[in-house]
């Protein structure tokens, strides 16, 4: 028998995501200093108003809704789903005021694009964008690899349980330290480091490579928030392309790769144990995977010719291969050029090493290279097994952080968690396909958004269909939360009509 | 006899005056047309135009120009005595200079790690750029301000409400 959910339920939800809102709003601060520093007056109003909104709506949610009450699983799972939704539906509004987006539609997607660290986007003329619109679609990049709800838990929930629920919902069920509001702090000043270390180098060669030096540190700043949160904006239309560069590219490389590992994985390499960068699972898979792909990468293009030097398919090839496997989404060549050029086999590697994904606790999406890992594991285990003699006894483990024993558990979250992700590419793939997209293309694209990819082939652009940029919307949505929140919200909303 | 003499004459006049606009209208070829007929194009002479967008990138004796012409930005490279032509750059307070730039389109530039650009050999300025004023749209300021008094009644509101719990 399904309870319907209570006043107090819905009291509960309403309340947090109010504290959310308003720590959305407050974050428009930083986008309203940069139109003040850089004299954008019409961008300084458009962000006060969307401060302001967010912060009338958490704040009527937060009184109407107060509670004391701790937050029970399902209900922090549905406050989770629900914000990521009001994260995209309120950062937009600043988008919308700038002009610079054909319908709301687009705003939101983009909105949802940044916050899921996806890529993919609809922004139009982003060569004229005021400094504080772009410094906003980076700075929602930057905030979504941290989790719109992480952030909040630093500041805004007083309870520990609460905000462990919330943490888990997100997709993260890692922690770095006892006390899941402390992991948020942990993760973030990881990424403060990282932030200070990556925006002067980029800073540097920017420099070097002919910029202006307040237009370097605006580009590398905006490029690192990107590229560590493997999501994939630049400042102009031409992304990564613009800059002509290979210490540029190469930089970049380095904090993607940075941004796609799990935080625990730093922590631990930093801190504890230098070797488990070699020893654990998640990193081996992902550097299996990636050797992988590259080597199909690498096969397709040289079958077509299309690069006629090393240099040409590491910047090309293996670059594009690196931001695919990594969910970032920078580009160095254009969309149509993957269709056009790199033929069937390339093109396939790519989508493959964008289902793959990053890995568990990272900025990145995907299936994820740890689930990868013990599936792969477990097949491997099966197949000794059946070798073995039938009284042999032999305990399989495997060593992500510390060593954990194998059982049915895991590799059942983990396939299921498979399965879903192969879903949700499909289905997007199938829409496309229904709206007259080749189906290579469409599976591309989908591929793109579900796993928060970022890359496109040319199919997502101002002029696409609204049932599609509402279906990538969805997929961008999902992907980033691992199915499990939006599953919750939707029992949440059977249970309400349909429950007892 | 002369009036067909005169006809034939601005017939022909009229045609020298067109023919090259026909001409160069003929031979400008646009960002997506590059792109889609990469492989038919590469190592040819095209005409591109574009709005110069971003930075002048100084690489030693050559520069890269990124030209926008509405729908993508190619990849300009450029000798050094070109950039004097050149005196805005578009942004969010200017528009760019628009420029027609004639040189060899590489699909795959060997020189530069695989890029698709055009090495230019001659540039020409076909429109100035300018700076973009930018007013206060009066209309957001009177919502931030109408916004600004429901929020400072919504705490009013709270501040009473919690103050009437306590007594």
């Amino acid at each position: 028998m399904v309870l319907k959910p209570t006043l107090d339920d819905l009291r509960g939800i309403g309340y947090y995501l109010g504290k959310i809102i308003i720590g959305l709003g407050l974050t428009m601060l930083f986008p309203i200093i940069s139109a003040i520093l850089f004299k954008e007056i019409n961008p300084t109003y458009d962000f006060i108003i969307g401060l302001l909104i967010c912060l009338i709506f958490g704040k009527l949610l937060a009184i109407t809704c107060y509670t004391q009450k701790d937050l029970s699983w399902v209900q922090g799972m549905v406050v989770v789903a629900l914000a990521w939704v009001a994260a995209a539906l309120l950062g937009a509004v600043p988008f919308y005021l700038s002009g610079h987006w054909k319908s709301y539609l687009d705003c939101v997607f983009d909105a949802m694009s940044g916050f899921t660290t996806t890529g993919l986007f609809l922004a139009q003329d982003i060569d004229h964008l005021s400094h504080a619109v772009n410094f906003w679609r980076h700075l929602t990049m930057f905030l979504g690899g941290q989790g719109v709800v992480v952030v909040a838990l630093m500041f805004l929930v007083r309870s520990s349980s609460g905000a462990l629920r919330m943490y888990v919902g997100e997709g993260r069920d890692e922690k770095l330290s006892p006390n899941v509001v402390e992991t948020a702090r942990v993760i973030l000043l990881i990424n403060m480091i990282y932030l200070g270390l990556a925006t002067v180098a980029l800073w540097f060669i920017g420099i070097y490579e002919g910029m202006s030096a307040s237009s370097s540190f605006f580009h590398g700043l905006c490029v690192f928030m990107a590229a560590f949160s493997t999501g994939g904006f630049t400042p102009q239309s031409q992304n990564m392309l613009y800059y002509h560069s290979l210490p540029y590219e190469i930089t970049t490389i380095v904090i993607l790769i940075l941004g796609s590992l799990n935080f625990n994985l730093h922590y631990t390499v930093w801190l504890k144990r230098k070797k488990e960068i070699i020893s654990n699972i998640e990193a081996r898979t992902f550097f299996l995977t990636v050797m992988l792909t590259f080597f199909l990468v690498a096969i397709g293009l040289s079958k077509l010719g299309v690069y006629g030097d090393a240099i040409g398919l590491f910047r090309k090839g293996f670059y594009q291969l690196i931001s695919a496997h990594t969910t970032t989404g920078f580009q160095t060549v254009y969309s149509r050029q993957f269709i056009r050029e790199w033929g069937g086999v390339a093109l396939i590697a790519l989508t493959l090493a964008m289902a793959f994904g990053a890995s568990v606790c990272s900025t990145g999406g995907g299936i994820k290279a740890l689930r990868i890992g013990v599936i792969c594991k477990a097949l491997y285990n099966d197949v000794k097994r059946i070798m073995l003699p039938e009284s042999a006894v032999f305990i399989e483990k495997y060593h992500h952080i510390k060593d954990v024993v194998f059982g049915d558990r895991q590799v059942r979250s983990a396939m299921l968690i498979l399965l879903c992700y192969l879903c949700l590419y499909g289905l997007g793939a199938i829409i496309g396909m229904l709206l007259g997209y080749p189906a290579l293309a469409a599976l591309f694209e989908s591929t793109s958004a579900g796993a928060n990819a970022g890359l496109s082939c040319g199919i997502t652009v101002p002029t696409m269909p609204g049932l599609l940029k509402i279906t990538f919307i969805l997929q961008m949505w999902i992907g980033r939360l691992e199915f499990m929140s939006v599953f919750a919200l939707v029992g949440f909303f059977i249970a309400f009509f349909r429950g007892k | 006899m002369k009036k067909s003499v005169h006809s034939i004459l601005f017939f022909l006049y009229t045609a020298c005056c067109l023919l090259p606009a026909i001409c160069y209208a003929q031979q400008t070829i646009s960002s997506a047309e590059l792109i889609e007929n990469a492989k038919q194009l590469d190592g040819k002479e095209v005409i591109y135009q574009g709005e110069a967008i971003g930075e002048v990138m100084i690489r030693g004796n050559y520069s890269w120009v990124n030209l926008h012409d509405g729908e993508n930005a190619i990849g300009i490279w450029m000798p050094n005595n070109f950039l004097s032509l050149i005196s805005f750059t578009g942004s969010y307070s200017s528009r760019g200079d628009w420029l027609e730039a004639r040189g060899i389109f590489n699909r795959a530039c060997a020189m530069h790690g695989g890029d698709l650009d055009i090495h230019a050999t001659q540039l020409y300025k076909i429109r100035d750029g300018r700076q973009v004023k930018h007013r206060l749209v009066t209309e957001k300021q009177g919502l931030s301000i109408i916004l600004s008094g429901v929020l400072l009644c919504l705490l009013i509101l709270q501040l009473l409400s919690k103050k009437l719990k306590k007594q």
